[in-house]
């Protein structure tokens, strides 16, 4: 299961932060922290994968955001590694190229694709076209 | 506001930003301004995101949502999620839309109760739940899928009603549906049998049909992902099917055709492919056996090792870690890259790898492993080292096939790595030296090179500096040279020179100048030329800052300088240590081990304790180092007790107290016989003085000797005897309670004591003294003295005769009364030059008795011994102010401390220590005896 999401700039910025397990704030806040601090300086030869008090991190990089899944340790990290790739083809698709600023500006979008995309921690649609058509679905509503 | 504050060049201006915009939100809700409230809650959200405090905006979600329109309440669950989280009561609020009709609404509920339900609600509205997971739109039946998920997890007993909707998903056609209902089932195997029973039973056809088709399914442009049709579906089908199978002979068997197709039809080439084979080797190496496939999944890991990916071989050492425990042998075939992999740049592979060869070390290919571990440590990066040196210094212990190899490759570890060995790892290391006895000169000569080389490392300087203390002798006198050596010539100062450079290295820590400091006194017993150049270096440490060296240092200089006949007993070599006991106590079961300590503990001036932890391991080290066989610890007492005397009796003239006292402590050691031995010389004194005698006045719970005579005599009173007295009427001779002792024979003089009690008084003993002349010689003026320590009161009777028959033709009786002021109390004399023994303890049973003995008063201090059965340690006091106090310790926490206004008082304070312990081992540990504030002037 997935026990957080975090999206982060070179910086350590936090640019979309999503919890599945009830933290404290300050708890979060030293989570993404010591996220960066380990992701930030990696090799990009290196494994995507570090571990993680508990548990592990996979992340993958994009230009100069750090895409952070935190799994339990016996999870697939492949699989993982691929469903950041989704999740990044998801926006990419959805703000047709996406870079960091439509992260920054469109924020609450990004929580809603991302809504769509994983529930609970699992894995709720695997199809970029269907959870792209529901985004339109739910835009016009608005 | 999110340009303003991307604008702020500095925190200080974002902070001014946001709290300005928060103002503005607050007065905004303040107002109930309704047209931009979901406006506000957007900047809200972002502001929580910078991390900001946001509390005050957790009821306008509320309001949000139960507004009519979508796009608020779109955001306002977005905020609910965001802002709030399960423990906060508020949520109960929002649970009305689930029932509300709108399609999405229900979605947005769903949504927010997946993410961030609590218990409570979890029961309130798992029906909900499950009647959602049969509604038509298939965005909803995944949704409450996963919700079940969530709500399975925080009300697992619940599961039951989920099973029959959860099975009723995995016949769905849509992906989106599957693959949460997948999940769904995988969530509710693992937490309930009966809906594994079920699962298995009714749906393991299905979904190996369900996995057939999709393996087998054309490209779908919708699902694919670099040429495999959804392989997260792929990856929730197999994890779902290795928790069926696990366990089920049938289930797997009937999985293994479509595991064998995917194991060998997908494609290797790109991430989604191997996360498949990852998945699908996981399954194979869970389920019920199958050779054939296991045979595939391990040569699937080969090639994954070899794989140029960092993450493909990371999975794949993960995988193997597994692997190990079904099929170790095909494991082992993959041993050079997996040793390849610990030498990687990247940590996380080199931890797995590091892991993975740890477990395939075995008895025969420990010897290359470890070499090249060891091989490896030079050219490893820091971070690495502890982990490696860890695991190095583990497999050598566990597997080393004999003792010079392991010492080689701990002086290897020690020289490349010696600061990030733990102190556990050094002790064993010098048990295990301390038991190779053919070893020590070995080893002593390898530590000295080693120390030329690798000085700046702290575990390898200590145990250099211990190994010279104790054989330095065999340094510089090349004993034990073994062929393969080559020879050195190492002089006396050499030795001392290496001590000398570690404890003046400025990075040395207190534990290894404290244990420099020892080896020192020790070697300055051993090289007598160097004594006076050690001593100067022991003395530029009287001014040490820290007190525990200047502690040592005095006391050590005091040795030195006046007490050369003590010396060389003083710093005997250790006594071997037990590896049994060692090893049993280090895992934490037997109290085992007793302790030569030669250090009193460190304290600071007005008595303030404070725990330093250095010392703890310094004593723990010196309390590792000895547990003394009793044999050798009655020997050593013996020669103390031997040392001391000889001194005493040439000092004082004929008739003053001399000492004695052996064969309490013989008898409690258990070793010597009521009768003690005495040397020919004594005897010769004896007879040719006539004037030799040997009271002993063995006591109810203690025993307490001491002797008025020039010569040293011996007594014999026994605990085991001690403990059997009971008042009982007098009787002028034996007593039938208390059988008599002969208390000192020798070829000249034999001397009996006869016990008996008066009743209703048993403070006092009457002992009737016997003594016969064996000799040829007739005794003239024989005259019987007896000293006792002063919590005993002596009376003693005229002699029945002083002139002593010779050839045992005639006896001379006397009797002696002795009162016990301290009866049934535990008691401790001191007296200046006596040799007293205190009392032992017997108040519970599970603390094993010990006695204290004060050996000798000095003029700056008091020498004690403290027994235990089988046992013992020794303690040395500088300073007539003494206090005790328990160390503050991570088992037993007892925080206390005594003064003591006399030496009494400590032993009070031991025993009441000793009674708060769970054995005496732990209270060995923990009971420091301290110098206060007083320092002796020299």
């Amino acid at each position: 299961m997935i026990r957080f999401i975090l999206l982060q700039n070179r910086q350590g910025k936090t640019r979309l932060a999503k919890y599945y397990v009830p933290l404290e704030d300050s708890e979060k806040h030293k989570v993404e922290y010591e996220v960066h601090r380990l992701v930030v300086n990696r090799d990009p030869k290196y494994t995507n994968f570090v571990e993680f008090r508990t548990h592990k991190i996979i992340y993958r990089r994009y230009a100069g955001l750090f895409f952070s899944l935190c799994v339990d340790i016996t999870d697939n990290e492949l699989a993982y590694l691929e469903c950041i790739h989704l999740f990044v083809e998801i926006l990419d698709h959805f703000f047709s190229n996406v870079c960091e600023l439509d992260l920054v500006f469109n924020f609450h979008k990004v929580y809603l694709i991302l809504d769509e995309f994983i529930l609970a921690g699992e894995l709720q649609e695997t199809s970029k076209k269907a959870i792209i058509e529901r985004m339109g679905e739910l835009e016009k509503l608005e | 506001m999110i340009r303003a504050i991307r604008a702020c060049k500095t925190a200080a201006e974002e902070r001014a930003v946001v709290r300005k915009e928060c103002a503005a939100i607050r007065a905004a809700i303040n107002e109930n301004d309704t047209d931009y409230r979901h406006r506000n809650l957007a900047k809200l959200m972002f502001i929580h995101m910078l991390g900001y405090p946001t509390h005050f905006g957790q009821m306008e979600c509320l309001k949000l949502i139960a507004s009519p329109g979508f796009p608020e309440k779109r955001i306002g669950y977005l905020g609910l999620m965001l802002l709030l989280d399960e423990r906060q009561e508020v949520l109960m609020l929002v649970t009305n839309s689930l029932k509300q009709y709108p399609v999405y609404i229900v979605g947005l509920a769903l949504c927010a109760l997946g993410n961030i339900c609590s218990a409570e609600m979890a029961r309130d509205l798992a029906p909900e739940v499950e009647r959602l997971l049969q509604f038509r739109d298939p965005n909803i039946r995944k949704k409450a899928a996963l919700c079940s998920i969530r709500i399975l997890k925080k009300v697992p007993d619940l599961a039951e009603n989920f099973i029959n909707p959860a099975t009723a998903l995995l016949r769905e056609k849509h992906h989106g549906v599957l693959i949460t209902g997948v999940q769904l089932c995988t969530d509710l195997c693992k937490i309930s049998t009966e809906a594994l029973e079920n699962i298995r039973k009714k749906c393991t056809d299905g979904l190996v049909r369900t996995l057939k088709d999709l393996a087998n399914s054309p490209y779908s442009p919708e699902y694919d992902i670099a040429g495999i049709t959804d392989p997260f579906l792929h990856i929730r089908l197999l994890k779902l099917l290795r928790v069926l199978g696990e366990g089920d002979a049938d289930a797997s068997d009937s999985m293994n055709d479509i595991l064998a197709q995917v194991a060998t039809k997908t494609e290797s080439n790109k991430v989604a492919g191997n996360a498949i084979l990852y998945e699908c080797v996981q399954t194979i190496m869970s389920i019920e056996d199958n050779g054939g496939l296991r045979v595939l999944a391990i040569n699937i890991l080969g090639r994954f090792l070899s794989n140029r990916d960092n993450n493909i071989r990371y999975v794949a050492l993960n995988m193997l870690m597994k692997a190990v425990t079904a099929d170790g042998q095909a494991v082992q075939r993959h041993r050079a890259t997996i040793l390849e992999c610990v030498k990687d740049s990247d940590a996380s592979i080199r931890k797995r790898a590091l892991e993975l060869v740890y477990v395939l070390v075995n008895d025969t290919n420990v010897k290359p492993l470890a070499k090249e571990l060891i091989d490896y440590l030079e050219v490893s990066d820091q971070d690495f080292r502890a982990d490696l040196t860890a695991k190095i210094c583990s497999i050598v212990a566990k597997f080393s096939p004999e003792k010079i190899w392991y010492i080689d490759q701990m002086l290897k570890v020690l020289s490349e790595a010696g600061n990030f060995v733990k102190d556990e790892v050094w002790y064993a290391l010098i048990v295990v030296i301390t038991n190779a006895s053919e070893l020590h000169g070995y080893t002593v000569r390898a530590l000295y090179r080693a120390f030329q080389t690798s000085a700046e490392q702290e575990t390898l300087v200590r145990v250099t500096v211990w190994c010279i203390g104790e054989y330095g002798d065999m340094l510089v006198h090349n004993v034990g040279m073994l062929d393969i050596e080559d020879p050195i010539t190492v002089t006396e100062s050499d030795a001392v020179d290496i001590v000398e450079i570690a404890i003046n290295r400025h990075a040395s820590d207190l534990t290894t100048k404290a244990m420099a400091l020892v080896a020192l006194l020790k070697l300055s017993s051993r090289f007598p030329s160097c004594s006076e150049r050690i001593r100067e270096i022991i003395v530029q440490f009287k001014g040490s800052f820290v007190l525990e060296l200047q502690q040592r240092a005095i006391e050590f200089n005091a040795i030195i300088a006046k007490h050369q006949n003590i010396r060389s007993t003083l710093v005997e070599r250790m006594p071997v240590l037990d590896e049994a006991a060692f090893i049993g106590r280090r895992a934490g079961s037997l109290p085992g081990a007793a302790s030569t300590t030669t250090v009193p503990s460190v304290s600071l001036p007005n008595g303030v304790a404070k725990p330093v932890a250095p010392l703890v391991d310094l004593l723990d080290l010196s309390s590792d180092d000895a547990p003394a066989p009793s044999s050798s610890g009655g020997d050593f007492l013996q020669d103390l007790l031997g040392v001391d005397l000889a001194p005493a009796s040439q000092q004082s003239g004929a008739g003053q107290a001399s000492k004695s006292g052996n064969d309490v402590l013989l008898d409690l050691l258990s070793i010597g016989s009521a009768s003690a031995p005495t040397s020919s010389s004594t005897v010769d004194i004896l007879s040719s003085d006539s004037s030799n005698k040997a009271p002993v006045l063995p006591l109810d719970d203690l025993s307490s000797v001491s002797l008025s005579s020039k010569a040293s005599s011996n007594a014999a009173p026994m605990m085991d005897l001690l403990d059997g007295f009971a008042p009982s009427p007098p009787t002028e001779n034996n007593g039938p309670v208390y059988p008599s002792i002969t208390a000192f024979e020798s070829n000249s003089l034999r001397l009996t004591f006869n016990f008996s009690k008066q009743p209703g008084n048993p403070q006092t003993t009457v002992i009737q003294a016997t003594f016969t002349n064996l000799t040829s010689n007739t005794y003239t003026d024989f005259v019987f003295q007896a000293a006792v320590p002063k919590f005993l009161q002596l009376h003693l009777d005229p002699a029945s005769s002083s002139t002593l028959p010779a050839a045992g033709n005639g006896s001379i009786t006397q009797n002696l009364k002795i009162t016990n002021s301290q009866h049934g109390k535990t008691i401790f004399g001191v007296g200046h030059s006596t040799l007293s023994e205190i009392g032992h303890n017997d108040l519970d049973s599970s603390i094993p008795s010990f006695s204290l003995f004060v050996l000798c008063e000095y003029d700056y201090g008091v020498h004690l011994l403290i027994l235990f059965p089988k046992t013992f340690m020794w303690f040395m006091y500088i300073s007539t102010k003494i206090f005790v106090y328990e160390c503050q310790s991570q088992i037993l926490p007892l925080k206390a401390s005594f003064r003591c206004r006399s030496i009494e008082e400590i032993v009070c304070s031991k025993l009441y220590a000793t009674l708060n312990m769970q054995n005496y081992v732990v209270q060995r540990k923990f009971i420091r005896v301290k110098v206060c504030d007083v320092w002796p002037q020299y």
